[in-house]
């Protein structure tokens, strides 16, 4: 019978996590939330208090050192499906699923602790229109248990 | 040809090692003498890079710490004149340009300066003011001399990233107005961040020498050349001596803790031939000499539990009961839910598997635990040991779901279908 006995060693929950943002903006154009049926609802200082606290997350991670990377993405009709059919690579024009939600962009943060990514993912005001995902990026690293 | 090569190599290897040592030693003469820890900061980097490509091509200079201090010196004095003169453009705070006098380099000579400088630097870049992140890579970079693109590969990131964190660190310590100076008697709780950052910086490399990052053991070799440093410098500081101890005892382990095909291999199935016997001598000298002669603490605990598995020549002949005590200790002296998962699993090993599993019971209720991993993992350890192996199967499977970790969880599923097997 072997038994596991981990080394006495914690890693800090550090890691990275991609925020996933999506849309059922009609028009595209970033940022997406702004297109949104709903955010042109709004009065006008809402609107560019919205904004600014856009600008205001993407600054602080930024400056923080927590932000990796990101990336808007172009409207979806941009989009390239590609499938193997008969071992040839296949390219199709579009989405691979018609769905009313889309995904907008990402961004990749790496953050001290699994409550700090949930934090900037919910200071983005995206939050207020669509629900947006945060999920943990997989290490290639781990340790012997 | 390739004895050329080789001689090549080992020059190249020493003026890497010499960089690195006197990294602190340059920084520490350009803060006491300028006062500015942010532009001498830049001005080292400046110099260790001019090093990097001069030194290769021209040979080593005779007196290599003094040429670092000559040319990033001269590199401060430009760095602070444009910065005066950008100062002079923005027509604010003029008093601030620095005299002639001021920014002229002195002779190189009067401004190094002993070992204790390294101690200063460290107590400064671990500030209470900066995140941990920020705290390991300003003392990656100014103590250890790595440059930021060597530590944003180091922790996957972009340099940009890694600058931006590094930047903001200076800056923050400027703002808190730290204070190059070193007090009478170094703050305990000061020297406790210290010694956690250069742990912080070991358990990264450690955790990740295995799979395709192989590179970044350099982190581990790194956390172990500064804690030795530091470990030298108060020889009687038990919990330095201890953590050193530490690294070096969960070092030896490297070249037994990933198998061929790179899965990691548990404590008890690695082939205790492949631990480097030198390294646990030294750990277990280190520790041994610390317990005799200073006040106990969590390091020095770990230390022992690490010595006590070091020196098991088989898995069987581990002495859990000790290992067991220096939990209940450890569990006093640093509680955290990864020192009670451990401890967990000594009282298996000591009082078989159902203690063990009563002790855990707790921590399934406990709401962020009981999404960890770990938990599961060590509960499907000790499920198996205790024959229930369909219970086992279910926790190994969630355990490997629950973690972010890809060598992890292959282990995990490994686990899982063994059990299977075993079944059939």
């Amino acid at each position: 019978m072997t038994i596991r006995h981990s080394p006495h060693i914690e890693k800090e929950d550090e890691m990275k996590y991609v925020i996933l943002i999506y849309t059922n903006a009609k028009n595209w154009e970033h940022p997406i939330f702004a297109q949104t049926p709903e955010f042109l609802a709004l009065p006008d200082d809402e609107r560019e208090r919205l904004l600014r606290e856009d600008d205001e997350v993407i600054r602080e991670i930024h400056e923080s050192g927590e932000l990796v990377t990101a990336g808007a993405l172009a409207d979806p009709m941009n989009t390239m499906t590609v499938q193997r059919r008969d071992g040839a690579p296949m390219t199709t024009d579009g989405p691979y699923m018609e769905a009313k939600e889309q995904l907008a962009g990402f961004f990749v943060v790496d953050c001290e602790t699994p409550e700090r990514a949930a934090e900037i993912a919910g200071r983005f005001p995206d939050t207020r229109f669509s629900p947006i995902e945060v999920r943990p990026i997989m290490e290639m690293s781990g340790q012997e248990m | 040809m390739d004895l050329h090569l080789l001689d090549l190599h080992v020059e190249d290897l020493h003026a890497e090692d010499l960089l690195r040592r006197a990294a602190p030693q340059v920084l520490a003469a350009l803060v006491r003498r300028y006062g500015n820890f942010e532009t001498a900061e830049d001005a080292v980097q400046e110099a260790l890079l001019a090093a990097a490509t001069q030194w290769p091509e021209q040979g080593l200079p005779d007196d290599p710490p003094a040429w670092l201090v000559t040319v990033a010196s001269r590199r401060m004095t430009d760095l602070l004149r444009k910065e005066a003169a950008d100062r002079r453009r923005d027509e604010r705070s003029v008093t601030l340009v620095p005299d002639d006098a001021l920014v002229a380099p002195a002779a190189e000579t009067e401004m190094l300066d002993g070992g204790d400088d390294t101690l200063t630097l460290l107590l400064l870049c671990c500030h209470p003011c900066l995140t941990a992140p920020s705290q390991v890579a300003l003392t990656l970079r100014a103590v250890g001399g790595l440059t930021t693109a060597e530590i944003a590969h180091a922790f996957l990131v972009p340099e940009a990233t890694m600058a931006q964190r590094i930047s903001r660190a200076k800056q923050r310590i400027r703002a808190g107005g730290a204070r190059f100076t070193m007090p009478a008697t170094p703050d305990p709780e000061r020297l406790r961040s210290v010694l956690h950052v250069l742990y912080l910086i070991f358990n990264e490399g450690y955790t990740s020498s295995s799979g395709p990052h192989l590179q970044r053991t350099d982190l581990t070799q790194e956390a172990i050349r500064i804690t030795r440093t530091v470990h030298h410098l108060l020889p009687h500081d038990g919990e330095a001596a201890g953590l050193l101890a530490l690294m070096l005892l969960i070092d030896a382990r490297r070249g037994a803790r990933t198998g061929p095909d790179g899965g990691l291999v548990p404590l008890a199935e690695q082939d205790r031939s492949r631990w480097d016997q030198r390294s646990i001598k030294e750990g277990v000298d280190l520790i041994t000499d610390a317990l005799a002669r200073s006040p106990i603490g969590p390091y020095q605990v770990q230390a022992s539990i690490a010595a006590l598995h070091a020196e098991a020549e088989r898995a069987q002949d581990t002495d859990w009961p000790q290992i067991l005590h220096l939990y209940r200790m450890l569990q006093d002296l640093a509680p955290g839910p990864m020192v009670t998962l451990n401890h967990a699993v000594a009282l298996a090993m000591a009082h078989g598997p159902r203690a063990g599993l009563m002790f855990l019971e707790p921590l399934e209720h406990d709401a962020r635990l009981s999404r960890h991993h770990r938990l599961h993992a060590v509960r499907a350890h000790l499920l198996e040991m205790a024959g229930q192996t369909d219970d086992a199967r279910a926790c190994y499977t969630l355990a490997a779901r629950l973690t972010t970790s890809v060598p992890e969880q292959a282990y995990l599923r490994g686990r899982a279908s063994r059990l299977d097997m075993n079944t059939l």
